[in-house]
């Protein structure tokens, strides 16, 4: 069989060379950007760009994916190989590439129509099977492309093109539906913190199996400021709660605001000083149970309070394509390899002098 | 097993004989059919086999639609249809008879399962009074045999509870038919001691009921004789008895090995498709990657995703599953990469008759997407045949860089025949031709990569799966400019790609054989002209008025689209040409609108493919519409009249 994975990347002997050291300029296409002046993808697009060189990847062995939507535009400006496809399905994609190239770096750029309202299958299938990919899902709550329509994750009494009086639906939470469907890597960040994107992104790409982060993305012709309330610089510190493992969840501009966790299990935002350091939940990302990270993830009901940021849970599980492939090579070792004679003849078969 | 071997009962010879095994569908008759052709493949009988089955899994036990049947026509001869009405009937219950007996011919042989032909039974299969009481089956020849007492008594003293026991009844209806038509029993016997390994009772209540009806036969002193059909004459040669279904996956694992792709399946369970994804599943050993996907659309949108990455992407699917493919087979067009769609198709519209076969995808295949969006279409006209089409198909998405829609039926997908094993090394070599590094110089001199230049011969653009340096390149559903593959919205370049596409594919035709026609005196005036699994029928057909003294040529088409070159050149040289079709007259359409001849359209929409006998009817008609008339010392016996064609349908 043509093995990609042992294609030449070093002349043809077989043996791996180190990556040569890149620059955000290689990692950029020559292709011109053409998102709206000002809009939050802009700096999505750099904190990748940059991150890029950081993890000592090849541009050959990368490979975005996308659907349909503003984000989607996203491969056409990264000098990789890139994939734009249609709308929804970029998991779906996905999955066939990574499960037969598990030498690829596969990620997946999608928004929060492409892959919360047409792609939801493909979304929590993808999570479920824990396929190796990375997805970065910008949400900024509204549909851009086709010109300000509600999303999936607008708020209730939206007022949109097609809700003049008011959408009636309840949002999706992204974070708690990823966490539903048995996610293993789960995060959030937003547009105006290149680093926190950076280090959000490097950890994802880290994670062997499906990651999932979820990106605030301001929209600034149809949705414009939807995160302002807790992204704006003046209002970061009170707003946003860094959860970093293994330390007390707390913030504020002297880390005066907390969580604790009710004796009834439920999670509150706390003055540290009332209720002292010692009653803080401890961040942990490993937790096998989902159930802490999920209650993180509904601490916040909207942008408009305190809003945890950052991993909320890093467990490894079997990744989908690895055991299909070990798979593979049981069958092989057990039957020997695919004969395909003998395979003709595997029936009852005949002989006609 | 020296308790079976034959006593001095007389055998009769005969050239064919046509059994319809008919019961509930937890009786076991697919089972007890499939048994009986193995074993006479083994024997060297020309076969072909028509499993007619329920939706349902198991619809009340009793009823009509409950009923599963299994036709199977052996012969000394070569053979190409499961045969029109069956010789002999097996009927384990009323409903088995009712639902069965309208297709039979008067003489044909009744045996029925006596034990359920009591009253309850009956009344369920709609009986108002005992059929074998009353006189209504006085045509036939009808034997009744109590096969559940003789199954469940033979079990006794094994230790087999008699609810159990009765389970076995398909074996005894087995054994006896075993005996009337001189198959031996060892290679079920063995099949069952396999099969049943870990279950020692079940084995044993099976094989005990097997050998009862056997001796059933050759001691009831019912019949008068059994029968013999000798071995056909069959090319030299090593020989399996196949399904549509396995020789395609067979196929798809032979063009994997072929081509040195990895061969990976995305695909969701759909009836009648379902058995190719089962039998791929079990041969990792080839490195086959099969995914069980969410839906029909991550079925479609995974193999593409595999394609991209360099693997034989395939995905199969039937009905309802094919219009949800649409989109990504429109993208697959855009991108331009191998991609193999195996449509087996059913009865439609929407959900439609599940386990029923039809033809009326063609168009679907043909024009089933928005916008300019041709690709090319391959179509299997025998069970054995899958596997050949299937390399073809795999061979024109991987020389072409294009999806592929490769169509089957539900009919080839069940339905069996012997195959002659192909020799491996015979089969054609498919050569990736992967992109070996950058293919364009930029103004200033420095290599780069153009996803979409195309190679002059056959228009395909070049396959470059991620993992070669210099070769980066982004590929996507918008309209591309021709050459570099840049986003490209200017309407010039739009129409030259539209052209460019459509251009790639008509360009097929000068690399696929001519017509394939059977007229080896060419002095043929009637031409019958057909695709898919109407093959068999037009055969038999086509033989019988020749066997008239009729003059008629007859031709299949392997490739719908493009069509073969001379395929224009081939139908104006024929007076009529008649196109049967299991649909209403798609293919008729495609050549009207192609070749302007005004072909006479041939079509039946039951489920059922054609009957010999109706294909023979319509082509006499349409001599006898031609003024033709009957040839000397033959009075077109048996021909309708136009108004009242015998099954399906003519339209002038």
């Amino acid at each position: 069989m043509t093995d990609l994975a042992q294609a030449p990347i070093d002349g043809g002997d077989g043996t791996p060379v180190p990556v040569p050291l890149t620059t955000r300029k290689d990692w950029s296409s020559d292709q011109e950007v053409r998102w709206c002046p000002g809009c939050g993808d802009y700096s999505i697009l750099a904190a990748v760009q940059m991150l890029m060189p950081e993890l000592g990847v090849s541009r050959e062995r990368t490979v975005f994916l996308s659907g349909i939507g503003c984000a989607a535009r996203f491969p056409y400006y990264m000098n990789t190989y890139g994939l734009h496809s249609i709308h929804g399905r970029a998991p779906a994609i996905a999955t066939g590439l990574a499960t037969t190239r598990p030498d690829l770096d596969v990620w997946v750029v999608t928004g929060d129509g492409d892959s919360l309202s047409i792609g939801g299958n493909h979304l929590i299938h993808a999570l479920r099977r824990n396929v190796n990919i990375t997805i970065l899902l910008f949400n900024n709550q509204i549909y851009g492309l086709t010109k300000g329509q509600y999303s999936p994750t607008s708020e209730v009494a939206k007022v949109t093109k097609s809700t003049p009086f008011g959408s009636l639906e309840q949002p999706f939470n992204p974070l708690s539906l990823a966490l539903g469907a048995e996610a293993g890597f789960v995060a959030r960040t937003h547009d105006m913190d290149r680093k926190h994107m950076m280090e959000t992104f490097r950890r994802a790409h880290q994670h062997r199996g499906a990651s999932f982060v979820e990106i605030y993305q301001n929209c600034n012709v149809f949705n414009d400021g939807a995160f302002e309330a807790i992204t704006g610089k003046e209002h970061r510190s009170d707003m946003l709660i860094p959860l970093v493992h293994g330390e007390p969840i707390r913030f504020g501009a002297e880390g005066e605001h907390g969580v604790v966790m009710r004796s009834d299990g439920s999670l509150d935002v706390v003055d540290v000083a009332e209720v002292g350091e010692a009653a803080l939940l401890v961040h942990d990302e490993h937790r096998d149970n989902p159930g802490l990270a999920f209650q993180l993830s509904r601490l916040s009901r909207g942008p408009y309070e305190p809003t945890p940021v950052g991993i909320f849970r890093d467990v490894d599980r079997p990744e989908y394509g690895a055991e299909m492939a070990r798979q593979v090579e049981r069958v092989i070792e057990r039957k020997g390899p695919g004969d395909l004679g003998a395979l003709l003849r595997s029936g009852s078969s005949w002989t006609v002098e | 097993m020296s308790d079976t071997t034959r006593s001095e009962h007389p055998t009769q010879l005969i050239d064919r004989v046509v059994i319809r095994f008919a019961g509930d569908s937890g009786d076991g008759m697919q089972l007890a059919g499939d048994r009986f052709t193995t074993s006479s493949a083994l024997l060297g009988n020309d076969l072909a086999t028509f499993p007619d089955f329920p939706a349902e899994i198991r619809a009340p036990a009793g009823t009509l639609a409950g009923v599963s049947a299994f036709q199977v026509h052996i012969s000394d001869h070569d053979i190409s249809t499961p045969g029109d009405a069956p010789n002999v009937l097996v009927a384990m219950n009323p409903a088995a008879l009712k639902a069965n007996v309208g297709i039979l011919q008067p003489g044909a042989t009744i045996i029925v399962n006596v034990d359920a032909f009591e009253e309850r039974n009956l009344h369920k299969a709609g009986y108002e009074a005992d059929p074998l009481a009353d006189g209504s089956l006085s045509a036939f020849t009808v034997y009744e045999v109590p096969m559940t007492s003789i199954t469940t008594e033979v079990s006794k003293d094994a230790g087999v509870k008699p609810r159990d026991a009765e389970r076995s009844k398909n074996f005894f209806a087995l054994g006896l038919i075993s005996w009337l038509y001189t198959r031996p029993l060892e290679a079920t016997a063995a099949w069952i001691e396999e099969r049943y390994a870990g279950k020692t009772l079940v084995m044993e209540a099976n094989l005990r009921a097997l050998k009862a009806g056997f001796h059933f036969g050759e001691t009831a002193e019912l019949f008068e004789s059994s029968y013999e059909v000798r071995p056909a004459e069959l090319a030299p040669g090593e020989y399996v008895n196949i399904t549509g279904n396995t020789a395609t996956a067979w196929g798809l694992i032979a063009a994997s090995t072929r081509s040195s792709l990895p061969l990976f399946l995305g695909t969701y369970p759909i009836t009648p498709a379902s058995d190719i994804l089962h039998e791929l599943s079990k041969h990792k050993e080839f490195g086959v990657r099969t995914f069980q996907a969410e839906d029909e659309i991550a079925g479609i949108g995974a193999a593409l995703g595999a394609s991209f990455g360099g693997a034989l992407g395939v995905t199969t699917t039937s009905g309802p599953g094919v219009d949800l493919k649409s989109e990504m087979i429109g993208l697959a067009i855009n991108l331009e990469l191998p991609l193999l769609i195996i449509d087996v198709q059913r009865g439609g519209p929407s959900t439609g008759l599940p386990t029923k076969t039809e033809q009326a995808d063609l168009l679907h295949a043909m024009y089933g997407r928005h916008g300019e969006a041709p690709l090319p279409i391959v179509a299997a006209r025998t069970p054995s045949h899958c596997f050949e089409a299937t390399l073809e198909a795999v061979r024109l998405a991987v020389k072409y860089r294009t999806p592929v829609i490769l169509l089957s039926d539900g009919y080839l997908a069940n339905g069996t025949e012997p195959w002659r094993l192909p020799d491996v090394a015979d089969l054609p070599v498919i050569d990736p031709g992967f992109a070996t590094g950058p293919n364009h110089v930029d103004a200033d001199g420095h290599d780069e990569f153009w996803p979409y230049l195309r190679d002059e011969d056959t228009l395909a653009r070049p396959w470059a799966p991620p993992g070669l340096a210099g070769l980066e390149h982004r590929i996507g559903g918008l309209e591309k400019q021709d050459g570099t593959g840049n986003v490209n919205y200017d309407g010039a370049n739009h129409e030259h790609m539209t052209r460019l596409r459509a251009a790639k594919i008509a360009g097929i035709a000068d690399d696929i054989p001519p017509t394939d026609v059977d007229d080896a005196a060419g002095d043929a005036e009637i031409l019958v002209i057909g695709w898919g699994s109407t093959y068999g029928a037009i055969a038999a057909g086509v033989q019988r008025t020749r066997a008239r003294g009729h003059k008629v040529a007859q031709a299949h088409l392997m490739h719908l689209n493009p069509f073969p070159a001379d395929l224009g050149d081939v139908l104006a040289r024929y007076r009529k040409v008649l196109v049967p079709e299991v649909n209403l007259g798609q293919l008729s359409r495609l050549l009207r609108a192609e070749y302007l001849v005004d072909v006479v359209s041939f079509t039946q929409v039951k489920g059922i493919p054609f009957r010999a006998a109706s294909m023979e009817a319509a082509i006499l008609e349409l001599l006898n519409a031609d003024g033709v008339g009957p040839v000397p010392g033959d009075p077109l016996v048996g021909a309708p009249t136009p108004d009242q064609p015998a099954n399906g349908k003519v339209s002038h």
